[in-house]
């Protein structure tokens, strides 16, 4: 390699003319920043119609098990009371909800676009917390509604022999409420793998790895710490949260919201440090 | 304004920008240019604040941008073409940018209108094309009315009007008092643009001058003299300076250099010579950016290798 000298020249004529510009716009603010991603989930139609899927397939699936379950025994064997097969749907809506919350950032590094953001948008976690708080909170309506639906709806169609529950019975409307908090966390896993990954396919496998394989590989861990394993799994424990009596296998519905939480603001805190440190 | 102060940028073992400075001022064009993989994007992007400098750092306006409070409207920069979610309109796309900002609604018509594409707006952005894409970028980086433009080879896939358009647009942005910032690896795009030139290679800082001392930095120009008279005309340039030059195919043809084509001229006739032709010839900056940088070139295939730099009439 040849030694270049740089060549520097300046030359001295220059009168700055004043810039002539309108003050636009006022300083970022975390809410600002928020209504920005608002406008970015809504004006892309699969997000709107995805989230609304994910929710009318846990009432279609909740209505098809509890009218189609055989009068002593629920899908699989599994199915331990009306509730349980309301909740039939579950596991296909936290994938659409994992996979749509997964593209939702993953999309913004295919086309560049995250890399606009980051430059409106200095500090990068106000675009990581905003994510969150927009899908999340949508999922978390979606998913809230889609369970009342599947309740109501499920016990309506419901003529079998396992227990069956009113609305007003213990637990019932913690196990409502927390099918709309489950799908928020699956969401929020996914919008924090969805930074981790920079990429919507590895996202997507992360999510399914976690959300259904993993529960398959710790269950062949030997001992208690396999059991603790399976239990504080995100799926095992969002059905510990949805379930009216809890089985051995299962954490108590309340560790079971901590351990979500845990889990949740894990996720978002390692994909923050990562985020700031990281070249975007 | 653009501040670079000993930018240093490593990958592990590779420096992709070492120990650049340089100052981009106000109210001109500022071509930013070298080779493929140089390190033009890589000292954008600390620019912008994506990439973290290993060493040295970047200013906007005074500032590193993170310290502005609002940076769309410090800087507003093109990175990627079609950095756009396929599915969302134009419209949407800037108004979440927008929102970023609290810039309102109406400055996202009014972009779309200075670029052009108000009559797209409402359509998916996956179905532009890649000049439709590089407008929509370009009204991004307009969006908060920076005070500092940087553009990033912006003429990529537009067709000769769009490419006109950007080349008016810039100098209409300079013209207002904006620093305009513009990286290409195309010499003969930026020398119809820009007024001033940073040239980098591997990283590195290799001329930092306006147009006129970028021409001055090449070979000293040549005046082009046909005339059957090779013997006189020696006879009469003959002075301390002054070399003539036969040209090897042509025995008509002789180049001389460190007098002017006017006095040349002049003394042909004087001296009663029968002339041909007689042509100023100057390196254009084409030529002069590539044996500037020819050292620099990573990819550089066999039989491209720049040889004798062309040179055009003057």
């Amino acid at each position: 390699m040849h030694a270049m000298t740089p060549l520097h020249i300046r030359d001295t004529a220059d009168a700055n003319p004043p810039v002539m510009r309108r003050r636009l716009g006022r300083a970022v603010t975390q809410w600002s920043v928020t209504k920005a991603e608002w406008i970015k989930l809504r004006s892309v139609r699969v997000n709107v119609i995805g989230i609304a899927a994910a929710a009318v397939a846990l009432v279609l699936l909740g209505v098809l098990f509890s009218a189609l379950a055989p009068t002593d025994m629920g899908p699989g064997g599994t199915a331990t009371d009306s509730v349980s097969l309301a909740f039939g749907g579950t596991s296909l809506s936290q994938l659409i909800i994992g996979v749509l919350a997964a593209l939702f950032v993953g999309s913004e590094y295919a086309s560049g676009l995250i890399r606009t953001t980051f430059g409106a948008v200095a500090r990068r976690t106000r675009v990581l917390r905003a994510k969150a708080i927009v899908f999340g909170g949508a999922t978390a309506l979606a998913m809230t509604v889609g369970s009342f639906g599947a309740f109501f709806a499920g016990s309506a169609v419901y003529s079998g022999d396992l227990a069956s529950y009113s609305i007003g019975d213990p637990g019932v409307l913690r196990a409502l409420l927390a099918a709309g908090f489950y799908g928020a966390c699956v969401a929020l896993i996914g919008i924090a793998v969805g930074f981790l990954a920079r990429s919507t396919a590895t996202a997507i496998g992360l999510l399914l790895g976690l959300l259904m394989l993993a529960p398959l590989l710790v269950d062949v861990v030997p001992g208690t710490v396999g059991e603790t394993l399976t239990k504080i799994l995100p799926s095992n424990a969002g059905q510990a949260t949805m379930s009216i009596t809890t089985p051995e296998s299962l954490l108590s519905p309340l560790l079971a919201f901590a351990v979500l939480v845990a889990w949740v603001v894990g996720m978002l805190a390692i994909a923050s440090v990562v985020l700031r440190r990281r070249d975007a | 304004m653009i501040e670079v102060t000993s930018l240093t940028k490593r990958y592990g073992e590779t420096v992709a920008v070492d120990d650049l400075s340089f100052t981009v001022r106000p109210g001109i064009v500022t071509g930013f240019l070298g080779p493929n993989g140089a390190g033009k994007s890589t000292t954008m992007r600390m620019i912008l604040g994506l990439d973290n400098p290993s060493q040295g750092r970047a200013t906007v306006n005074g500032r590193l941008l993170a310290e502005h409070g609002a940076p769309l409207t410090e800087l507003g920069a093109l990175l990627e073409a079609r950095a756009i979610h396929p599915q969302r309109s134009a419209r949407n796309h800037l108004r979440a940018l927008a929102a970023t900002t609290a810039i309102p609604d109406r400055r996202v018509d009014e972009v779309l209108g200075i670029v052009g594409l108000d009559e797209v707006a409402d359509r998916a952005a996956g179905a532009f094309s890649l000049g439709m894409g590089q407008r929509l970028g370009i009204a991004s980086a307009l969006l908060g009315d920076p005070e500092t433009v940087m553009l990033d080879e912006p003429v990529n896939g537009l067709d000769p009007e769009g490419i006109r358009w950007i080349r008016n647009l810039l100098k209409e942005l300079a013209a207002e008092g904006r620093t305009v910032f513009v990286s290409s690896h195309l010499m003969s795009e930026m020398a119809l643009t820009a007024e001033h030139f940073i040239i980098i290679g591997r990283g590195r800082l290799i001329a930092d001058v306006s147009a006129a001392e970028l021409a001055a930095l090449g070979p000293e120009p040549q005046v082009l003299v046909r005339t059957p008279h090779g013997d006189r005309l020696r006879q009469l340039l003959a002075a301390d300076g002054v070399q003539v030059t036969g040209d090897g195919d042509r025995p008509d043809v002789f180049y001389v250099t460190g007098i002017d084509s006017d006095v040349i001229g002049q003394r042909l006739v004087e001296g009663g010579v029968e002339l041909h032709e007689l042509t100023p010839l100057q390196e254009s900056l084409e030529g002069i950016f590539m044996g500037l940088t020819q050292d620099a070139v990573q990819y550089q295939s066999h039989d491209a290798r720049p040889s004798t730099p062309e040179r055009r009439a003057a």
